[in-house]
């Protein structure tokens, strides 16, 4: 069976830098994901990012995941598996098993990240199984990929920064969004992007939420009505808006079926995203040499996966003994800073409670 | 009024009167509009200032602050906003007419001279305005920035352009 120093399951923001962290002290490490190329959900994110002017900010995220992908393909400790899926981790036997376009494979690394970022969350109304309702990953994949329109006139569920941002692209690739609807009495995601969508014309309904999709055989058109503060529709307040599409963009559940498999501890944390797994300070799950990075360990923004992915990747080469104690520390607290600085707003902190919650969990369970 | 911001994304008059500088500083030439009210990690608007007139932040998470003596009104800051919300006002241009800098990342781009739409915070149509300049953004994916000639007393108003040409407009 073929091994490897580190295996890190997602080529996205966190599994890429993790991997340019490790392989700098010389780690060897399979980069693993189901996509043909490395870049994650950066390959879709056509918005300039925020943060530190030194660290990308106010680059598109096509251009961060291109950027990234070159510096990892060029990498000679890094090589790259594309189209292949991780089925499950055997601690027993420290086997991983994948299937690759040559079938079923078994690699055995020494040290595991689990990067595999998030699934969107489905809402439940009415019709919601018709043709024309997309996550809104989907409707920027067809977009910003593959450069295809979803449809004519869009339905946007929810105002988090996926919401705000996929209205704002959807406008751009000239299709018409009839509303932004959020069931909650203020906006979720940044102020900025949201007077971004406003000036455009969208209106945002805060206290909305769709009611049922309608048509034939795809979506026709969608009702929408007022909630009270219990989330309960209030009847005569109904709209009906002619739309073709239905985008869902209700938040991120980290996808962390692969860990439950693997046998590592969870717990519940709404803030974190639901389901998390419990990691101490360098990222580390309670299964020894198992590690996380990236929304499959708190739903975050792009810029903190890629400084969780740092600090994993240095923790996972201090630990196969490539990094001295001291150098490790000093890398270590700077990742740690940055992290810290990322989450000081006031929109970060419900993250910053929730990891808190999170640290009382690490205390109280036993690594094995 | 701040709740409010937080459930329309539209700035309360309160809020973007405590952005503009003094009278005397508008009479003397352009200045610019920073309409960033929510702490979030971001300096690049800082770095992008060649004159030092946008205040070092002390955390990353900072509200840029403006010092009036330095601001020029160039207009840099407006395509290194990653949120989009830096505008440059300039209500010397004439009697009339003032010019207001914004960002735009539709296509196509509008051509000087041509006439458009001028929006508000809302999207609301306003009035109809010329476009004065159009400063592509850096490549390899920047910000294009376009100025354009609006009434003079809609110069904190005017914050989007719609072009009204056969098949160039950005929505519908």
């Amino acid at each position: 069976m073929k091994t490897t120093e580190l295996a890190i399951i997602g080529a996205g923001p966190a599994g890429i830098c993790a991997a340019l962290e490790a392989a700098s002290y010389g780690v060897e490490v399979t980069l693993i994901d189901r996509g043909d190329m490395p870049g994650g959900q950066l390959v879709k994110q056509t918005h300039k990012f925020f943060g530190w002017h030194e660290k990308s900010a106010g680059t598109r995220g096509v251009v961060i995941a291109r950027d990234l992908a070159e510096r990892a393909y060029r990498d000679p400790n890094v090589q790259f598996m594309g189209s292949t899926e991780a089925l499950g981790y055997y601690r027993d036997d420290g086997t991983l098993l994948l299937e690759t376009p040559y079938g079923i494979e078994g690699l055995k690394p020494k040290r595991l990240l689990v990067a595999a970022g998030a699934s969107e969350k489905m809402l439940l109304f009415p019709g919601n199984d018709l043709p024309g309702v997309y996550g809104a990953g989907a409707v920027q994949t067809l977009m910003n990929v593959h450069g295809v329109r979803p449809g004519q006139s869009v339905l946007m569920i929810g105002s988090g920064n996926i919401g705000l941002i996929v209205s704002y692209q959807l406008a751009q690739a000239g299709v018409h969004v009839e509303a932004l609807v959020e069931a909650l009495p203020q906006i979720g995601g940044y102020a900025v992007h949201a007077s971004k969508i406003r000036r455009l014309g969208i209106p945002i309904l805060t206290k909305h939420s769709i009611k049922e999709a309608y048509g034939e055989r795809c979506v026709e058109g969608a009702i929408i009505w007022e909630i009270d503060d219990r989330w309960q529709g209030i009847p005569g307040s109904e709209k009906d808006l002619k739309v073709d599409v239905i985008c869902l963009a209700t938040g991120l559940s980290p996808l962390c079926e692969f860990l439950w498999q693997a046998g590592a501890e969870m717990t519940y944390i709404p803030a974190l995203g639901g389901f998390v797994p419990v990691y101490d300070e360098n990222m580390q799950t309670t299964l020894t040499g198992v590690y996380v990075a990236g929304d499959v360990a708190s739903i975050e923004e792009a810029s903190t996966a890629m400084a969780e992915g740092h600090l994993a990747g240095v923790a996972i080469a201090h630990s196969l003994g490539k990094i001295s104690d001291v150098d490790f520390e000093a890398k270590r607290k700077g990742y740690v800073k940055e992290l810290e600085q990322l989450r000081a707003g006031p929109t970060s902190k419900k993250i910053v409670e929730g990891l808190a919650a999170l640290r009382d969990e690490t205390g109280k369970r036993v690594s094995v | 009024m701040k709740n409010d911001f937080l459930s329309t994304g539209i700035p309360s008059l309160e809020q973007i009167e405590a952005i503009v500088p003094s009278k005397v500083r508008r009479e003397k030439g352009p200045f610019v509009v920073i309409e960033c009210f929510q702490e979030i990690p971001c300096d690049p608007c800082y770095h992008s200032c060649r004159f030092g007139a946008i205040c070092e932040f002390a955390t990353i998470n900072d509200i840029p602050k403006v010092d009036w003596d330095k601001c020029t009104g160039c207009g840099i800051c407006v395509a290194a906003c990653p949120g989009l919300a830096i505008f440059v006002v300039d209500e010397t241009f004439s009697d009339t007419e003032c010019l207001v800098a914004l960002p735009y990342e539709f296509l196509p781009l509008p051509e000087k001279g041509e006439k458009v739409s001028l929006l508000s915070r809302s999207g609301a149509e306003l009035a109809t305005g010329e476009v004065h300049r159009v400063v592509p953004g850096r490549k390899p994916a920047g910000t294009t920035v376009v100025w354009v000639r609006a009434p003079k007393e809609l110069s904190m108003e005017v914050r989007n352009i719609r072009l009204t040409r056969r098949g160039g407009a950005n929505r519908e």
